[in-house]
């Protein structure tokens, strides 16, 4: 690999409502020549550095008779390459006290890294034999899948989670999103070494992918670091995205699952927006005043601290690469479950016929700017900024224009999207309930 | 909260990697006001951010017989409402100003934060000390305050099988000790919680002498004092309130408790044995033995048991090391399925034997100090987990403990380790927690049926 060529010299500014005059540039960008993109926050206080890979090779980019495949390369990574075993990938990065692991997601896959600043070379050397060159054994691929089987078996404990994925697969069917990112007991045995070989090598490439580091290190010796450590990974073409849109139900849809719980889970929503959409912005505002603002948005007041029906009830917009869900959860003993979705539809066809007050409006985005600095305190968390901002393509002067697409919002704007977003006559209801208990109206 | 692990953090080691020196002392200035009011302040420029907490030395273990939650429920009361700030304006101030605020109720403390602006401190001081004396405790609010937190419980154990398992272990090990109630309380004691207890919990402990303010973040103290001694000077010292009488006496046999579960799809175990708490040196070695059975995937338990056996789905350690009174050094794991748990068990307290009878590698050791130094520095990057170390550290035992960990886990040797583990991992000192799928007759069958499953 050649010296790269562009340096992207930029500066993030921090701006809220606080003044931040002062504060130091967040992150720098640089391109690889292989295309992989680099960003660097340096912040020299601690002597450790995070560093994070994404890589575009969710469970989007698998197919349903493979459901679990980019999940099952991701965890794979740390779990063998060409010249180390499993126990000798984690006794080394154990032995310096860091830490080093791969996970995947719907849009992403991720491979982690934390060091101590001295362990830095040790610790990219083992990232890059991971993320190039998995071994992908026979061996270590039925252990994996041996305990994915159980952690599924295991979830449907959870009336949460049984909940949450009935209702992503009754709104997006057999599309990425509607599935579970670590597949199912049925798919993952369908799932060979060559699947798995062949998704790493297609996906797994520097101009697919994004590295963001934080901590004791510059911009410079991340390069140089990284031209050492990542020789020989090159630019290849990657597919093209092909997933179906899906066609939201005309009328309410109800699914009704038979649990032996005290308490009623339940989602109802529908489909949201990707996050791309340049409403996403004043969605984010009208959300955080319809159910996502704490213990202070309206379905909080009405339904935990107006009626003590629940412990939690939010709601939230999965904004993906494609368009995610919009969704709201929560959980009430079964006696009053009808009551409490009667509630949340009462509220979402208010807050679309009347909008939002000056005073909420106000108090929203006060918190949306204001806490904007609280967003990226550590290394963990402006890694995972950094690399979002890249990932969405939202530009390097986001975190500057952030505050003031913010403040442009006004009433009128939050009405729109709430009418233009908001569906409560033709949402996806599910309601994981004791049916001898629960009385659901619908 | 009791299988998270805390790694308790300090600046120490940093002193020492910066400058090569081991002159660590953390920079932390300590003040007792007037009133009793404990104050510890730590600058940490980073981020013009700061993390303003208060904590009251109060938690379940405070609670009586038949008022168990109480002290969670007050907790909650806490942001419905004073005379002068209405039920949610303490949070909608809060937010407006672009800060995070919440609160946390333990065994041993309650705490509260607002994380916001460096600008905007003067927030947290004019509301902390107006609910320290003010709450309404509306009988109304009290009363749908309790529903909450039957919600509360029923979310986080009723229907969560697991979670439910260590309650019941808890149960069973302290048969005297308030730490055999959990935290969030009894169903049936949250029934009937009044608002005359929530009155009287909150009038005895809710008073200067009984909390601690901790402030972490981008200040200068020399201003930020002053202000603190201001907003909280009006408030009067109050009588100490009624320390913890009750002492768990020595175990005197293995406990074992079966809790069948239809909603269980797998079986699990916990096994809590007594351990002392960090106010005793063998707390150190016990530190260093939870990391060498269950720091990672190349420790003794993963590595054993779910690597090489291939009997757990997962298997860790956990030690109850920062609590004020002594409680429980515990192990947990689950099968795999089709593996019997009566199995697994044998492996895990094989594990432990083998623990006891040879000394762990050299390698083993340093590896386990290495990951405890490493944890400290990159715990160090939130002012969030600083605060809490500092306050929760400061209420079981006094802060300054912080600053001896490091040089306690150094001190620790193979011997050490063998000695506690020989000392504290006995039969007659634990309880063993078995889940067991309901629809199932005996865990041998649980097997079976998970088997042809397949």
């Amino acid at each position: 690999m050649k010296r790269h060529l562009v340096i992207t010299g930029l500066v993030i500014l921090v701006l809220g409502l606080v003044k931040l005059a002062d504060a130091a540039p967040l992150g720098r960008r640089a391109e690889m020549q292989n295309g992989l993109t680099l960003l660097v926050a340096e912040r020299p206080m601690l002597p450790m550095v995070t560093v994070e890979v994404l890589i575009k090779a969710g469970s989007l980019r698998e197919s349903k008779e493979k459901a679990g495949l980019a999940n099952l390369t991701a965890e794979l990574l740390p779990l063998g390459t060409a010249s180390r075993t499993a126990p000798e990938i984690s006794e080394t990065i154990e032995f310096v006290g860091g830490g080093l692991s791969a996970s995947a997601s719907r849009d992403l896959a991720s491979v982690s890294l934390t060091v101590l600043k001295r362990d830095l070379d040790l610790g990219l050397k083992l990232l890059a034999d991971v993320l190039l060159r998995p071994a992908f054994r026979q061996e270590e691929i039925a252990r994996k899948v041996q305990e994915l089987q159980g952690s599924i078996q295991r979830k449907q404990e959870d009336p949460g989670t049984v909940v949450r994925e009935a209702f992503a697969s009754t709104l997006f069917g057999e599309r990425p999103y509607g599935r579970p990112v670590e597949g199912t007991e049925e798919s993952l045995p369908g799932i060979t070494r060559e699947d798995l070989v062949e998704f790493h090598q297609r996906y797994y490439v520097p101009n697919n992918s994004i590295l963001a580091a934080a901590g004791d290190v510059t911009l410079e010796e991340m390069q140089r670091a990284l031209e050492k450590h990542l020789q020989g990974w090159s630019r290849k073409d990657i597919p093209s995205l092909e997933v179906s849109a899906v066609s939201p139900p005309t009328s309410l849809q109800v699914v009704k699952i038979d649990r032996e719980v005290t308490q009623a889970n339940i989602v109802w929503g529908h489909l949201g927006i990707e996050r791309k959409n340049p409403d996403y912005y004043t969605l984010s505002v009208m959300n955080l005043i319809l159910g996502g603002g704490g213990l202070t948005s309206r379905l909080m007041r009405s339904i935990r601290e107006e009626r003590g029906w629940a412990y939690d009830v939010h709601s939230f917009f999965s904004a993906r690469r494609l368009p995610g869900a919009f969704q709201v959860s929560l959980q009430t003993k079964n006696e009053t479950a009808g009551s409490a979705i009667e509630e949340v539809l009462r509220q979402v066809r208010d807050i679309r016929e009347n909008g939002v007050t000056t005073k909420e409006l106000e108090e929203a985005k006060g918190f949306m700017t204001g806490s904007f600095p609280l967003r990226f305190e550590t290394n963990r968390q402006v890694v995972s900024f950094l690399a979002g901002v890249e990932f969405y393509g939202l530009g390097m002067d986001y975190p500057e224009r952030y505050p003031e697409i913010i403040r442009a919002v006004t009433r009128e704007d939050v009405l729109r999207v709430a009418r233009r977003y908001l569906h409560p006559d033709r949402g996806i209801l599910v309601v994981v309930a004791d049916p001898a208990e629960a009385k659901i109206p619908f | 909260m009791r299988r998270a692990r805390w790694i308790p953090l300090a600046t120490l080691l940093l002193a020492l990697l910066a400058h090569g020196t081991e002159a660590g002392r953390l920079d932390v200035f300590e003040i007792t006001l007037d009133n009793g009011l404990k104050v510890l302040l730590l600058e940490e420029h980073k981020a013009p951010v700061v993390t303003f907490h208060i904590w009251y030395r109060v938690g379940s273990r405070n609670e009586q017989i038949g008022r168990t939650g109480l002290a969670h429920l007050v907790e909650h009361m806490m942001f419905k409402g004073t005379e002068k700030v209405g039920g949610q304006e303490f949070s909608r101030r809060v937010r407006r100003n672009g800060g995070r605020d919440n609160a946390f109720t333990s065994q041993d403390y309650t705490g509260y934060f607002v994380t916001i602006a460096a600008d905007r401190i003067q927030l947290p001081l004019e509301l902390e000390p107006d609910r320290m004396v003010n709450l309404l405790l509306d009988p109304a609010e009290v009363k749908r305050e309790r529903s909450v937190v039957m919600e509360e419980r029923r979310l986080r154990t009723e229907d969560d099988p697991s979670s439910a398992l260590w309650e019941e272990v808890n149960a069973a090990a302290f048969k005297a000790y308030p730490y055999g109630h959990p935290v969030i309380g009894w169903m049936e004691d949250l029934r009937q919680l009044s608002r005359t207890d929530v009155q009287n919990f909150y009038k005895t402990y809710y008073v200067p002498n009984n909390a601690v303010v901790v402030v972490v973040g981008d200040f200068d103290r020399a201003q930020l004092l002053p202000r603190i001694q201001e907003a909280f000077d009006s408030i009067s010292q109050a009588p100490e309130p009624p320390p913890v009488r009750s002492d768990e006496p020595p175990q005197k046999g293995e406990r074992r408790v079966m809790l069948r579960r239809p909603d269980a799809r797998l079986p699990s175990l916990v096994a809590g044995y007594h351990a002392p708490n960090m106010k005793d040196p063998d707390s150190y070695a016990l530190d260093m033995l939870e990391v060498i059975l269950a720091g990672g995937k190349s420790a003794r338990l993963y590595r054993h048991l779910v690597y090489e056996k291939q009997l757990a789905l997962g298997a860790g350690a956990y030690y109850a090391r920062v609590s004020a009174a002594p409680d429980l050094f515990t192990l947990y794991a689950t099968p795999l399925p089709g593996k019997s748990v009566e199995e697994l068990e044998q492996a895990l307290f094989d594990e432990i034997e083998r623990i006891k009878t040879e000394l762990v590698s050299a390698r083993e050791l340093q590896k386990a100090k290495n990951q405890i130094e490493a944890s400290f520095i990159f715990g160090q990057d939130s002012i969030f987990s600083l605060a809490r170390q500092l306050a929760s550290y400061e209420i079981v035992a006094g802060w300054r403990y912080w600053e001896a960990y490091l040089p306690g886990i150094r001190a620790v040797t193979r011997e050490d380790v063998q000695r506690v583990a020989q000392k504290y991992l006995t039969r007659e000192k634990r309880t063993v927690g078995v889940l067991i799928p309901g629809d199932q007759e005996s865990t041998e069958s649980s097997q079976q049926s998970a088997v042809s499953s397949h």
